[in-house]
């Protein structure tokens, strides 16, 4: 059976889907990345590996995400695709009819609009990184919470806190003086589920109009006090996936195959899942022929130059 | 008599005060900050200008040092073109230039040459600051024949003419090969307009006269025009608007005409010296009149530009439009909402930038290609299904 490998390695977790020729997912893996993209793919493909049946063959490979580069090359995918387009694809798979993807990453957040199944247009957040899931990593861990007890939590609150949600240095100097004059943990909590929101509405969902269906993915769309905080605001259902963490893998596994569709029978490649036994290794190094410095990545498979990126001009030197 | 032009009115930085603090003997060595391609006029023409009495120091061209140093002695929220100013203006002053040329401008520009100048005075150097006046309301050639004479007491008034003519003649041949190689580089399948372009910029630099600079420009427009082109009937375009500098510097958005180049799109932008300078399309009157519907009054700088050429390419069937400013920067942050509407009536996306100092040049690609799919898709979807009666977009 031919099957097809997405894997969307993030800043904070990377994630790997394996689809069938019905764009069913029959594998799945979800794990940190920990810093170390390279590694985590292995182990993703170690869990997923362990997941299929021996007769299933995986021909075509595609990665996203914001190492989608390296591990384009460390995998020879047939197809690199940016989140943006990849999350697109992937949700409308699951929710054909979708109008509205509300997406909070560990990183980056974006706002994706759709029409009769085609991208109108997104926002990503640019300078900002406020009210993202590293945002409430931090948060948690400040009020010695788990990052998955956190929506929980904000449901048994009565009465939110109210947080200042502009910018997350502001926030969280209110949240410590918050927490210190006796407010509630719980309250805090949810005080903080509505300060994620209220932030990514008014920084990439500013001046767009959110019709539904909304879909809201992202590791933060676990939380269901941020999903609660998005209903209240927007009047209306926020649906969450059950493999919303998984839609940029999805989408991205969805466009190998048609990569692979579009280039006519024969063009499948044979994916070896020993490639999570070769040793990759990445050099950096600045070049130093001129004050621009550009930094220069090469990757190495066994000590074999796979490829090299980060120059800007042909003086560049390999690293 | 210096005291007397102080009491009029004139600000001191106009005029020679500061060359009373330079020594007399010292030859001037000129040198002002990039912005794009123009160093090549610009240095020609303060060449033309100065004469035996000085000579001309171009800047090093920007790298990320430029920056560095820029955003180091730079107030932390000063708009990103002062950074990269101040960076032109340290890296010349290290090479030994003593006289910096600048230009005004209607924002926050108007106030950077007092403020540079404050900080690379606090920093030790000792030059001279000149200021070459743009905006056509305090335009004034007799103020500029006078700050050439004081650096050149050969100067007459026909050199000063006719090297102000030579040079503008340079500009609208530079500008009009380079909007050519922007539109249709995208199309030759490799670098090789950029390269003819670059030889023009080297020849055009050396150019004798008036003439001279209408044969070389001739000769590399056919040139140009002489190379295949592997271009669609109805090819995907983009129109780029915003503020000035960080789309007339590539250095400071990250090459972006390059990469939508690189995807097969044709790109066009209004904005560049001989528009800002001269072009008619550039009055405010008309350009209120081109934003109908959207803007009444003038939104300030080039905030009603940024409008005006919204709709203009809305309503010439672009795909898509492509929006850069300065992070802070006020006109521009000004005309966002009002482009946000033209893209909702037209129904055309619009990708907006903020650039500074730091700004992720991966993310900036990443966005690039969103929106190259966005499009492109909508292409294809519009193709696959002529039955479908496109929805009205105004009633």
């Amino acid at each position: 059976m031919n099957a097809y490998l997405g894997i969307d390695i993030g800043s904070i977790s990377t994630k790997g889907v394996i689809i069938d020729e019905n764009l069913k997912i029959i594998a799945h893996s979800y794990l940190w990345t920990e810093g170390n993209p390279i590694g985590a793919v292995k182990n993703v493909l170690r869990d997923l590996r362990g997941q299929i049946s021996e007769d299933v063959s995986v021909v075509a490979v595609g990665t996203t995400g914001s190492a989608r580069k390296l591990i384009g090359v460390v995998l020879g995918a047939q197809i690199v695709k940016n989140e943006i387009t990849a999350h697109a694809v992937g949700t409308m798979t699951r929710v054909p009819d979708v109008r509205t993807i509300l997406e909070i990453g560990g990183q980056d957040s974006k706002i994706i609009l759709l029409q009769n199944g085609i991208v109108t247009d997104y926002a990503m957040n640019t300078i900002c990184a406020a009210g993202t899931g590293s945002f409430l990593m931090s948060q948690a861990k400040r009020l010695g919470l788990e990052i998955n007890e956190l929506g929980e939590l904000a449901m048994r609150s009565k009465n939110p806190t109210r947080i200042a949600a502009r910018c997350t240095v502001f926030a969280e100097s209110d949240l410590v003086h918050k927490a210190q004059i006796g407010h509630k943990k719980e309250d805090i909590v949810a005080g903080i589920c509505n300060a994620v929101v209220n932030n990514y509405l008014n920084n990439v969902g500013k001046g767009k109009r959110i019709h539904a269906p909304a879909v809201f993915q992202g590791g933060v769309s676990k939380n269901v006090g941020v999903v609660r905080a998005f209903e209240e605001v927007l009047g209306h259902e926020v649906y969450v996936d059950e493999f919303g963490h998984l839609m940029g893998c999805l989408g991205v596994a969805v466009l190998a195959k048609r990569a692979v569709d579009a280039a006519g029978a024969g063009s499948e490649a044979n994916f070896d899942f020993d490639v999570q036994d070769v040793s990759f290794v990445t050099r950096g190094k600045e070049c130093d022929k001129c004050p621009n410095n550009c930094e220069i990545i090469s990757i190495y498979r066994e000590e074999e130059l796979l490829d090299s990126w980060g120059n800007r001009c042909e003086r560049g030197v390999s690293a | 008599m210096k005291n007397q032009r102080k009491e009029r009115g004139r600000p001191i930085f106009n005029g020679d005060l500061c060359a009373q603090r330079m020594t007399k003997t010292m030859k001037h060595k000129i040198s002002f900050p990039h912005m794009g391609k123009y160093h090549i006029v610009i240095g020609r023409l303060l060449e033309d200008l100065v004469g035996e009495n000085g000579e001309v120091l171009t800047a090093p061209a920007i790298t990320k040092r430029t920056i560095e140093l820029g955003a180091k002695h730079s107030p932390e929220f000063v708009c990103i073109p002062f950074k990269y100013n101040l960076g032109n203006f340290i890296e010349a002053l290290d090479n030994g230039a003593n006289v910096l040329f600048h230009t005004s401008g209607d924002c926050r520009m108007g106030f950077y040459n007092e403020v540079q100048e404050q900080i690379l005075r606090d920093l030790g150097y000792d030059f001279r600051l000149c200021i070459l006046e743009t905006n056509s309301r305090n335009r004034s050639l007799r103020d500029m024949y006078k700050m050439f004479k004081s650096l050149n007491p050969q100067l007459t008034w026909t050199r000063l003419i006719s090297s102000l003519i030579f040079a503008v003649r340079i500009i609208f041949a530079m500008d009009k090969i380079e909007d050519y190689v922007r539109r249709n580089t995208g199309f030759a399948g490799d670098d090789s307009l950029e390269k003819i372009e670059k030889r023009f910029l080297t020849e055009v630099a050396n150019a004798r006269g008036m003439f001279h600079v209408g044969r070389i420009f001739r000769r590399y427009m056919k040139e140009l025009r002489a190379v295949p082109l592997d271009k669609p009937k109805n090819p995907m375009k983009i129109g780029i608007v915003g503020e000035l500098y960080v789309l007339m510097e590539p250095f400071s958005n990250y090459f972006i005409e390059k990469e939508l180049a690189k995807f097969g799109i044709e790109v066009t932008r209004f904005i560049n010296v001989s528009y800002l300078l001269f072009s008619p399309q550039h009055k405010i009157k008309h350009l209120i009149k081109q934003a109908e519907g959207y803007v009444t009054y003038e939104i300030g700088a080039d905030g009603t530009d940024s409008v005006a050429k919204c709709v203009h390419f809305a309503r010439n069937g672009y795909d898509g439009i492509i929006h850069l400013k300065p992070f802070g920067c006020t006109p521009e942050v000004n005309s966002i909402p009002i482009c946000q509407r033209v893209s909702e009536d037209f129904g055309i996306p619009i990708l907006y930038f903020s650039f500074d100092a730091q700004t992720s040049e991966t993310g900036v690609k990443t966005r690039l290609e969103a929106f190259y799919d966005m499009i492109s898709m909508k292409r294809d979807a519009g193709r696959e299904m002529p039955e479908i009666p496109e929805i009205p977009m105004r009633g």
